[in-house]
């Protein structure tokens, strides 16, 4: 028996017909909607390339190698796909990827860095290997409550919690809630991974203990309401949990403080004088169509001026850091990495800020900006730092 | 390291340049029922300079070199048949110039037609070109290189007439340029200068084309689609006629298949219209429904089914997923309307034998000039079996185009050998002078009108 008779997607792989829909967006301007295939530029690295790939290796037609790993990893999960593939199967484009990714970790063949990531989790709790003692860093010298019971559990995640850069849209965040009169409190360095990546990669094994895990602790605590800093926390929280029993609510904090806001309880009346574009994360997005929330909280700030890239919403180009990518670095160097891209979109409509609601976006982006030298045009913010300003905290 | 695969690194760059198998294996690939073919590298360029430094290199090493577009013609035209360098142009995307005032575009090969489209919608919303039926993906250039067809072949003709200019590396690495930019002019024109009209229905023979100027035309603001069925196949051609006689119509196609069951053996009619006010639209309406096919409809051989606003821009093509299989390809022909009611009845039988669901369409070329009829066979890309009978009906479809009085389109190796069979033999000596000269080393798409 060949590994695709026991494939969970052996009866709809081989329906991808490779016409090249998946490369587009919405609007259909260009072929670099696909991150990979906008990275390389090769077929291998398209939709379709990786599904063919996927079939050969699983009937014994390809061999296993390290590229083959790296180019089945370096999709981001960011769903351009499924929105664009006009075919009936294409709800299970992505799955077919993690399926696929799972079968390579079933029998030990991960390139290098995934394997890191994974272990790194396992280990410490977070992709990037620091100590679990040092997780609440980003709340030192801070007054945050840790989560006794309160409204809101605020769930951080890892790149919230240990990126320098992430650190300030936490404290950001944190800032916002407590001045709006939230009731809410933080894990601290009881927190673990939402596990959300770890799904993507196809350690379904580990996204279970970890999945568990957060349910079980916060279950323990009484939490029944969670606002996440991270689409990605929120995507695993909201749609993968109640699978293992974790039937939460679950909020983008967008989506909270827009509630703060139509309640009268968040102040955005210093406004924020800015030509400014808002980058779609895909995990709060085409993975959860919450495109409109964000849009809504930076249109209710004065003096805001919102330019939309000719690629958002549905149509937006992911930044390139899902599925780990934001670690494993799949995609980075070089002038066609996604993130690149994006900032030269962003960069195009003149605007002066580049606004996101993701830390991996904002991690990923002002990397990017750097990279693109276009520091001095363009300032990449998340929202929750944007409404800090206009609301006069410093 | 191998000498051609670092040459290769140095010309483009080492990310865009593969001699591993993942690419090897993707890209021996057809999308249709072609056997795959692995080439020995794999190559994507941005310029035009490094095509040639490619195909000098390829001269040198004598190694075939098998350009690529879109790579959607499914009848197997860009794969490797004999190995070699395959260069990938899809990177050449840019879309360097739109003249409004001239109606044209200057486009680097590797632009889709998804993203004309899209550009001009944005961009220059008065302007369109003659798209084709194929995926979005499909390159502009390659489907004029292949004679394609668009949505507005019934007034205009076909892609391939619609070209103002080419820049070609020709197979000894030499840039050329056709049409008014070739004395340095803009690219608005193909004629008055000598025709060297060398590179169309080569199938990649003969040289690569780097860039083309292609003709643009008035985008009316209300655009749709009238329907229009009758059942006796005989019908078709006069109605095509009557029809293409109002020149009221930007594209006319005719169309009978299977699936669904309540639609085998009728023969249904899309018209597409566009028209820039309401009046217009009521005119041309009445001209097409009333005047030209009233007759059909008051004599109950034919019914209108109602006409729909909007074009689908790109279409969507879901032929490829018939029974959940992935896979089709058609036999093209570019064949006399008169013939519609033979191919008809040929197409099906010749599916029926296969046991495949027939499906066929001829879409009007000129204002009834010719017909482009494709007679469908969908396969399941997981059973050999189907792809072995589909392949059968395909290679039986060549023989009956050239049966009926048809050419066969963009042909596959099997339907290029047909057509050298047939062909005059003085045409035939010039094409393989041609070819000998433009190609010394035959290191063009090797297996493409082998043996001309």
């Amino acid at each position: 028996m060949m590994p695709l008779d026991t494939y969970e997607f052996n009866d709809v792989i081989h329906r991808c017909f490779r016409c090249g829909y998946c490369k587009f967006p919405t609007n259909w301007m260009d072929v670099n909607n696909c991150p990979p295939y906008a990275r390389f530029r090769m077929e291998s690295y398209s939709c379709g390339g990786r599904l063919w790939l996927t079939r050969a290796w699983l009937n014994e037609t390809l061999e296993w190698s390290e590229h083959l790993a790296e180019i089945l990893y370096s999709c981001t999960t960011c769903r351009n796909c499924e929105v664009k593939c006009p075919l009936s199967f294409n709800v299970d484009i992505v799955n077919m990827v993690v399926a696929a990714r799972s079968e390579m970790i079933e029998r030990g063949k991960v390139p290098p860095a995934v394997r890191r990531f994974l272990e790194n989790i396992d280990l410490h709790g977070n992709p990037y290997g620091s100590a679990r003692s040092r997780r609440d860093s980003w709340m030192q010298g801070t007054d945050i409550e840790r989560y006794e019971g309160q409204e809101y559990l605020y769930y951080v995640g890892c790149t919230g919690s240990y990126d320098t850069r992430a650190q300030r849209s936490a404290r950001a965040l944190a800032t916002l809630l407590g001045k709006a009169g939230a009731s809410f409190g933080v894990l601290g360095n009881h927190e673990n991974c939402d596990g959300n990546e770890v799904h993507k990669l196809g350690e379904a094994g580990l996204f279970e203990m970890l999945a568990q895990d957060n349910i079980e602790r916060f279950k323990a605590l009484g939490a029944k309401k969670i606002v996440t800093l991270s689409p990605h926390a929120y995507n695993a929280m909201k749609n993968l949990y109640p699978l293992y029993g974790g039937d939460f609510q679950v909020f983008h904090y967008t989506e909270l403080l827009y509630e703060l806001f139509k309640e009268g309880k968040l102040d955005v009346s210093n406004g924020f004088d800015a030509r400014l574009t808002y980058h779609d994360p895909c995990f709060l997005g085409r993975w959860n169509d919450g495109y409109e929330t964000p849009r809504r909280l930076l249109a209710a700030v004065p003096s805001l001026r919102l330019a939309e890239m000719e690629k958002s919403r549905d149509a937006a180009l992911c930044c390139g850091g899902g599925a780990g990518n934001f670690e494993i670095d799949l995609l980075g160097g070089g002038d066609s990495s996604p993130a690149r891209r994006r900032v030269r979109h962003a960069a195009e409509t003149g605007a002066t800020v580049l606004a996101v609601a993701c830390p991996k976006c904002l991690v990923m982006l002002e990397d990017a900006l750097k990279a693109e030298e276009l520091e001095e045009k363009l300032a990449v913010r998340d929202i929750a730092e944007i409404l800090t300003e206009a609301g006069g905290i410093r | 390291m191998n000498a051609i695969y670092q040459a290769l690194a140095d010309i483009v760059d080492a990310e865009h340049v593969s001699d591993r198998p993942e690419e090897l294996y993707i890209y021996s690939f057809d999308l249709g029922t072609a056997e795959p073919h692995r080439p020995d590298y794999v190559v994507a360029p941005r310029t035009t300079g490094q095509v040639r430094e490619i195909v000098r290199l390829a001269n040198r090493e004598k190694v075939p070199v098998v350009p690529l577009g879109g790579g959607l013609s499914l009848a197997g035209l860009a794969v490797p048949l004999k190995g070699g360098i395959l260069i990938d142009l899809k990177r050449m995307d840019r879309i360097l110039e739109v003249n409004e005032k001239g109606r044209y575009a200057v486009l680097e090969c590797g632009v889709s037609q998804g993203q004309l489209t899209s550009y001009l919608a944005a961009h220059h919303p008065g302007l369109t070109h003659s798209e084709p039926g194929a995926p979005p993906a499909a390159t502009v250039a390659g489907n004029a290189l292949i004679h394609g067809q668009g949505d507005l072949a019934q007034p205009y003709g076909f892609n391939s007439d619609q070209v103002n200019g080419l820049e070609v590396v020709l197979p000894t690495g030499e840039v050329c340029r056709f049409g008014s930019c070739a004395i340095g002019a803009s690219w608005f024109t193909n004629h008055p200068l000598p025709d060297v009209g060398l590179f169309f229905g080569w199938c990649g023979t003969t040289g690569l084309i780097t860039k083309l100027s292609i003709r643009l035309y008035p985008a009316k603001r209300i655009r749709g689609v009238g329907q229009f069925v009758v059942e006796d196949e005989e019908l078709v051609p006069e109605i095509i006629g009557r029809v293409t006689g109002t020149q009221m119509a930007e594209d006319v196609i005719a169309y009978s298949r299977a699936i669904p069951p309540f639609g085998l053996g009728l023969q249904h009619f899309t018209v597409n219209i566009a028209a820039n006010s309401e009046k217009e639209l009521e005119f041309k309406q009445e001209l097409i429904w009333d005047d030209a096919l009233g007759e059909y409809i008051r004599r109950g051989d034919g019914g209108y089914l109602g006409f729909t606003r909007g074009l689908e821009h790109p279409q969507i093509s879901k032929t490829s997923d018939y029974k959940k299989g992935g896979g089709f390809e058609y036999v093209g022909s570019i064949m006399p309307i008169e013939k519609y009611p033979e191919c008809y009845r040929r197409g099906r039988e010749i599916s029926e034998r296969h046991d495949i669901p027939y499906t066929v369409t001829g879409r009007c070329v000129g204002v009834g000039h010719s017909m482009m009829f494709a007679w469908t066979y969908a396969f399941n890309r997981a059973d050999p079996e189907t792809m072995r009978q589909a392949r059968e009906a395909l290679h039986e479809t060549d023989d009956l185009v050239l049966e009926l009085g048809g050419v066969i389109w963009k042909p596959g190796t099997y339907g290029q050998q047909l057509i050298l069979g047939r062909l005059d033999p003085g045409t035939r000596a010039l094409m393989r002078r041609i070819k000998e000269v433009l190609d010394p080393g035959g290191i063009m798409n090797p297996g493409n009108w082998e043996g001309i």
